[in-house]
């Protein structure tokens, strides 16, 4: 029951998307500018810093996550459909797991054009590893994501909700970027040192797990009153 | 085609005992007492800011009364969370339906929603009750206003529920629609259904309601059986000049 829900929820979030493709453009639109201006800025001579390439990906992540996160929670508010999920005699915690799926799902797919233009830019090996690469960028974009569908459900009727999002959420997810960040650096190193990537792709799993149990456990009594 | 709810209960008696609900320091519903039983059509009216909305959200169990109690049947809304949502329809001012998706896709996520044995089934089926068979694989961003409504209704009746809520039901509709939700509603009550219905158009009201409460201020300010002449009732009501409230609660 709990999985056919998830699905439920999450086969409507990609229907919607493929139908209006609002937040795939927009999502990408801002995070392929963002790192254009970092490579314009910082890649001198066709040299680019040492490590920049981790950094820039993850904030280019980060911030167009935001973004997505905003919106996705946006459509919900707009014919009141968040009420009529709530209203639907199933377990709550599952419609959050479908709108975070959906999410990461969005993500993803902004991730597989974000990490080539990053590469060919920053001239960075991310391609190298790409197994590697795959789970440190799912971890942490789940963990990201899993905070960020909480607070975006949660502040769907505020008024200032477009401010108070990223309030909210880089404080608390800062240590994953840091996380992603350092994982990903581990990765672009010569020599693959798989003691540091695991360390910090277990961090990140960890910062999942205990985002995705907190945010279980508190989805229901936040959506109810 | 009978409808399968995972887990539903049924009941025979809506009963809001008391009810009250704050939000912070300003009172949006203030001691609202009534009774409804099954095959009954009970009107909130009011105007804005009145507390009908409010008082809807709390009967749908959207949110938790602040005091008193709600109980459907003899059940608590908070004992029975999840088996009560599959009994209760809800019609909201806002359609709950995705422009974006078409409306047999609305309809056939809700029927997955309720754990309908045969989504796609029951969905067509309600596309034909709304008359709107022809239009099944159309955006609802192409509908009318008075289209989506249908659509509307069909999605919150889609469960068979033994509760429906409806917030603002006419808006939009033309008077062939309006007529239609009367008689359908007419219908749905004489199957059993407990109705609760939220609206300012008093001409559509008048001969439907079993039972009319009139709220002002979040206070019940009065209510009345069966109420002819609901629109000089009103106008007395909100300005003072009547009260029916104790003999109302008397017959309770």
């Amino acid at each position: 029951m709990f999985a056919r829900v998830v699905w439920l929820v999450l086969r409507k979030d990609l229907m919607v998307e493929v139908r209006s493709l609002e937040i795939a453009y927009t999502t990408l639109f801002f995070a392929v500018s963002c790192v254009l201006v970092f490579a314009f800025a910082l890649v001198r001579d066709g040299r680019a810093p040492e490590d920049g390439a981790a950094g820039i990906l993850w904030i280019s992540i980060a911030f167009s996550g935001t973004l997505a996160l905003g919106r996705a929670f946006e459509r919900e508010r707009q014919s009141e459909t968040l009420r009529a999920l709530l209203l639907a005699p199933v377990a709550r915690p599952a419609i959050y797991v479908g709108k975070l799926l959906g999410i990461v799902a969005l993500l993803a797919v902004g991730e597989i054009v974000l990490v080539p233009l990053v590469a060919l830019l920053f001239q960075a090996p991310l391609l190298d590893r790409p197994v590697w690469l795959a789970a440190v960028l799912l971890s942490g974009t789940l963990g990201f994501s899993a905070v960020g569908t909480l607070f975006a459900a949660m502040l769907v009727r505020a008024r200032t909700r477009d401010v108070l999002l990223p309030v909210l959420l880089y404080p608390i997810t800062v240590p994953v970027i840091i996380a992603g960040v350092r994982a990903t650096a581990a990765l672009l190193e010569p020599e693959l040192d798989a003691e540091i990537v695991r360390f910090w792709l277990a961090l990140l799993v960890c910062f999942d797990v205990v985002f995705v149990t907190l945010a279980l456990w508190t989805f229901e009594p936040v959506m109810t009153d | 085609m009978t409808p399968q709810i995972s887990l539903p209960i049924d009941f025979d008696e809506l009963t809001v005992e008391d009810v009250s609900r704050h939000f912070g320091r300003r009172r949006a519903v203030a001691r609202v007492t009534f009774r409804a039983a099954r095959g009954t059509i009970v009107g909130l009216l009011g105007p804005n800011g009145a507390g009908k909305s409010t008082l809807l959200s709390m009967l749908a169990t959207l949110l938790r009364p602040s005091s008193g109690r709600i109980r459907y049947g003899p059940h608590e809304s908070t004992a029975r969370g999840i088996s009560l949502r599959g009994s209760i329809g809800v019609l909201g001012h806002d359609l709950f339906l995705y422009p974006e998706l078409t409306a047999m896709e609305n309809l056939e996520f809700v029927a997955g929603l309720y754990a309908l044995q045969e989504p796609a089934v029951a969905a067509a089926a309600a596309l034909d009750r709304a008359g709107l068979a022809h239009r099944a694989t159309d955006p609802v961003s192409s509908f009318s206003r008075g289209m989506r409504q249908r659509v509307a209704l069909e999605r919150a009746l889609i469960h068979g529920p033994r509760l429906l809520l409806l917030d603002e039901p006419f808006t939009g509709l033309d008077d062939a629609s309006a007529v239609g939700l009367v008689t359908r509603l007419r219908a749905l009550r004489d199957n059993g259904t407990i109705i609760v219905v939220a609206t300012h158009d008093l001409d559509l009201a008048e001969g439907l309601l079993d039972r009319a409460i009139f709220l002002r201020d979040g206070r019940m300010a009065a209510a009345a059986d069966r109420p002819d002449g609901l629109r000089s009732m009103y106008r007395d009501v909100m300005t003072g000049s009547h009260n029916t409230l104790d003999q109302t609660r008397a017959e309770g």
